[in-house]
């Protein structure tokens, strides 16, 4: 009799780990595809594949972070009004970290530049200011970029959940998800969102090969991208690269949960705003001025 | 057995029907298929290019497609003003005509859905949005909602529409069981994705234009004009090239019920307009940039006031009965209703809303020569749509396209035959 069951139970056996296997693939091929859901070891494999295409592509060793949020860390941006000087370096040192689009030009950060008389007023702002030399007379510069709303309009209005709030604060898109209907854009009172029109045209000799599969790597036509404060640097330990490149030290940034951090001493001690504060987006980018 | 012979039947019967027609026919399928094509020609580029093909830019991030689209939300829903008097007060002369408003709105819930497919930037990934594929961002996304209300809403007016039709080749009533429940529901849907489309700007608090409690009334008070307007030329055109039959009651009724709607959405423009220029707050500039221009930028000055002007001249035409029942005033009065509605949508509600922009900058959004070549396509698409279901539709209402008879009485017969033996087995 035993003889006679042994095939039995391992053509049922059989039976049983086929179906499983085909299961399994089924669930591979089928399961969750936004990044957003997508489990650790198989967000690993998605991770690899990005880079060897990238690499391909640019013919330099483009890695891909898939680091996540650190627990006990909310970032949050400062920026002192009252020192920024309207240079832009801090625009171009952010577009040759985050591999932007050359062609036709994306800039994450806009700085804007105000009349002293009006005050912080978008509708007499100017962000194609060009004296020969800045600070202009009777003016100040309000950079502006994604503000990582708590209360974010952009990532509630997208159809397909390609955009979300990361645990550190960090409001980030799924390129490969994006379905490109720019609601979020409609939705940001910011304008820190921006669509590519077109093939985003980025030469190899600028890449940045160091990127985060959540923030800089190479972005195809049709979808929307944003400033992620850096997440590729942050969430490594390091400022962000317009943080770095300021000049004058207008920029701070730091972790809002530490207590010590000069984030945190900023926004108890300086006179700080948000933007549009009756929106109630609840920004975690704070102007001050500290002179 | 037999019903895969009806249906054939009934199909081979319909591209006959479709395939046949005067000259006029053949030059009107023609025009659209040459509007196809080019239209087609112009997405393809898009398509390679990406949208810089467009005159959208950062700034103003939506254009003349999601204008165009709103605006045939409208035009769908407005099927709704002749399905009320004609289920609920059972108002005859109304009820013979619902069956186009129907065909309509299916014709124009297709242009919607392509008018947002020609929007996007990843077209190839529309399965996204499909669960379980993809992922349904609902109910937080408002755009989910109307993804779901549109396509319900085509189902039912599908359903709806094929019946009666299917049934009426076959010489039989249609299903009250199943018809009355559906057009019933079909009221608060029409009422639903107009509402809900409305919702999709009015919910962004960050552009005042459209955070207005107002939008989704005076979205309704404008779709009951511009969508009766259209039908009752189609009306007109169908009384004068066929045998059908449409009184001049139920056209004029329709006429005052759509001065009704002009007065409304009159109204609900000058309450906005008063609440803005009276408070003369920050808010002010998008409602000003469409009627008077912000400085030098006046692009759509001109076409503001052409809606005004238009919107005016149909509401005094059909407010006068003795002009809504002069057939010259009541076509000026129909034409100047959809171009003033066409107008007032697909360029005064999208453009001002996002002009100037979040930061202040003043964009000067046009439609380029692409936009306006896929635009008039897909437009040409539901044209061609409504005009083949009207080809198949009006025959079978005036009881010239029904089943042959002789050829089924056979198997009628079988089926009788073999019934008795059903029930006994």
């Amino acid at each position: 009799m035993s003889s006679q069951e042994k095939p039995k139970v391992s053509r049922r056996l059989f039976a049983t780990s086929g179906a499983s296997a085909a299961a399994a693939w089924v669930l591979t091929a089928c399961g969750p595809k936004r990044l957003h859901e997508v489990p650790r070891d198989r967000l690993r494999t998605a991770l690899q594949e990005m880079e060897r295409k990238y690499s391909e592509r640019t013919g330099k060793d483009v890695k891909v972070s898939g680091a996540g949020p650190l627990p006990g860390v909310e970032f949050a941006y400062g920026l002192d009004i009252s020192r920024c000087i309207g240079c832009r370096r801090c625009v171009y040192a952010c577009t040759e970290e985050n591999n932007q689009s050359r062609d036709p030009q994306i800039h994450w950060i806009k700085v804007l530049s105000m009349e002293k008389e009006k005050g912080v007023d978008f509708s007499h702002a100017d962000p194609y200011y060009h004296p020969a030399t800045v600070p202009q007379e009777g003016h100040f510069y309000v950079p502006v970029a994604c503000q990582q709303c708590k209360n974010p309009p952009c990532t509630k209005v997208c159809p397909t959940g390609a955009t979300w709030s990361e645990p550190d604060g960090i409001v980030v898109i799924d390129y490969d998800w994006c379905i490109g209907c720019r609601y979020c854009m409609a939705a940001c009172p910011y304008g820190a969102r921006h669509f590519n029109w077109a093939e985003p045209v980025l030469p190899t000799d600028v890449v940045n090969p160091n990127t985060h599969y959540l923030g800089n790597r190479p972005r195809p036509k049709g979808v929307v991208e944003k400033c992620t404060f850096c997440i590729q640097r942050t969430r490594a330990g390091k400022y962000p690269s317009c943080v770095e490149v300021c000049p004058v030290g207008a920029r701070k940034f730091g972790n809002l949960l530490d207590k010590d951090s000069e984030i945190r001493y900023i926004i108890e001690h300086k006179r700080v705003l948000v933007l549009k504060e009756e929106l109630n987006t609840v920004p975690r980018f704070f102007y001050f001025y500290a002179t | 057995m037999r019903t895969i012979l009806l249906f054939s039947q009934f199909t081979r019967g319909s591209a006959k029907l479709i395939l046949r027609g005067p000259r006029s026919y053949w030059a009107w399928l023609a025009f659209l298929a040459l509007l196809i094509i080019s239209g087609a020609l112009a997405y393809s580029a898009q398509v390679r290019t990406g949208l810089a093909l467009s005159a959208m830019r950062d700034q103003v991030s939506w254009g003349f497609y999601i204008g165009n689209f709103t605006f045939l939300v409208g035009v769908a829903a407005a099927a709704v003003i002749l399905v009320i008097p004609a289920y609920i007060y059972d108002w005859k002369p109304i009820r013979e005509i619902v069956i186009y408003g129907e065909l309509l709105a299916i014709s124009a819930i297709v242009m919607c859905l392509l008018f947002v497919l020609v929007d996007i930037g990843r077209p190839d990934r529309f399965w996204h949005l499909i669960p379980p594929f993809g992922y349904l961002n609902f109910p937080q996304s408002i755009l989910a909602w109307d993804v779901l209300v549109l396509n319900l809403y085509f189902v039912i007016n599908f359903v709806v529409a094929t019946h009666i039709l299917y049934r009426a080749f076959h010489g039989k009533k249609y299903a009250k069981r199943l018809v009355v429940p559906l057009v019933l529901f079909s009221i608060p849907m029409a009422v639903g994705i107009h509402t809900v489309t409305a919702f999709l700007y009015n919910g962004l608090a960050a552009r005042p234009y459209w955070n207005s409690s107002i939008l989704a009334p005076q979205f309704l008070a404008s779709a009951f004009c511009s969508g009766p307007a259209i039908l009752l030329v189609v009306l007109q055109l169908l009384r004068k090239f066929t045998r059908f039959e449409i009184q001049d009651q139920a056209i004029w009724k329709i006429a005052e019920l759509m001065a009704y709607a002009m007065f409304l959405n009159l109204f609900l423009h000058g309450a906005e307009a008063f609440k803005e220029f009276y408070s003369d707050t920050e808010h002010l500039l998008y409602t000003k940039y469409w009627y008077v221009g912000l400085g030098d930028h006046r692009t759509l000055v001109p076409y503001a006031w052409s809606a005004v002007a238009l919107n005016l001249i149909a509401f005094g035409l059909f407010i006068v009965p003795a002009a809504r029942r002069h057939w010259l005033t009541l076509n000026i009065g129909c034409l100047a209703t959809y171009a003033g509605v066409y107008i007032e949508k697909g360029m005064g509600l999208i453009i001002p809303g996002l002009t100037p922009d979040t930061l202040g900058e003043i964009y000067e959004y046009y439609p380029t020569f692409t936009e306006l070549r896929v635009a008039a396509g897909v437009f040409a698409i539901g044209f061609l749509l409504f005009t083949i279901m009207l080809k198949v539709a009006v025959p079978i209402s005036l009881g010239e396209f029904v089943r042959a008879p002789h050829r089924l009485a056979a198997q009628d017969a079988e089926t009788e035959a073999f019934t008795p033996s059903a029930a006994g087995a």
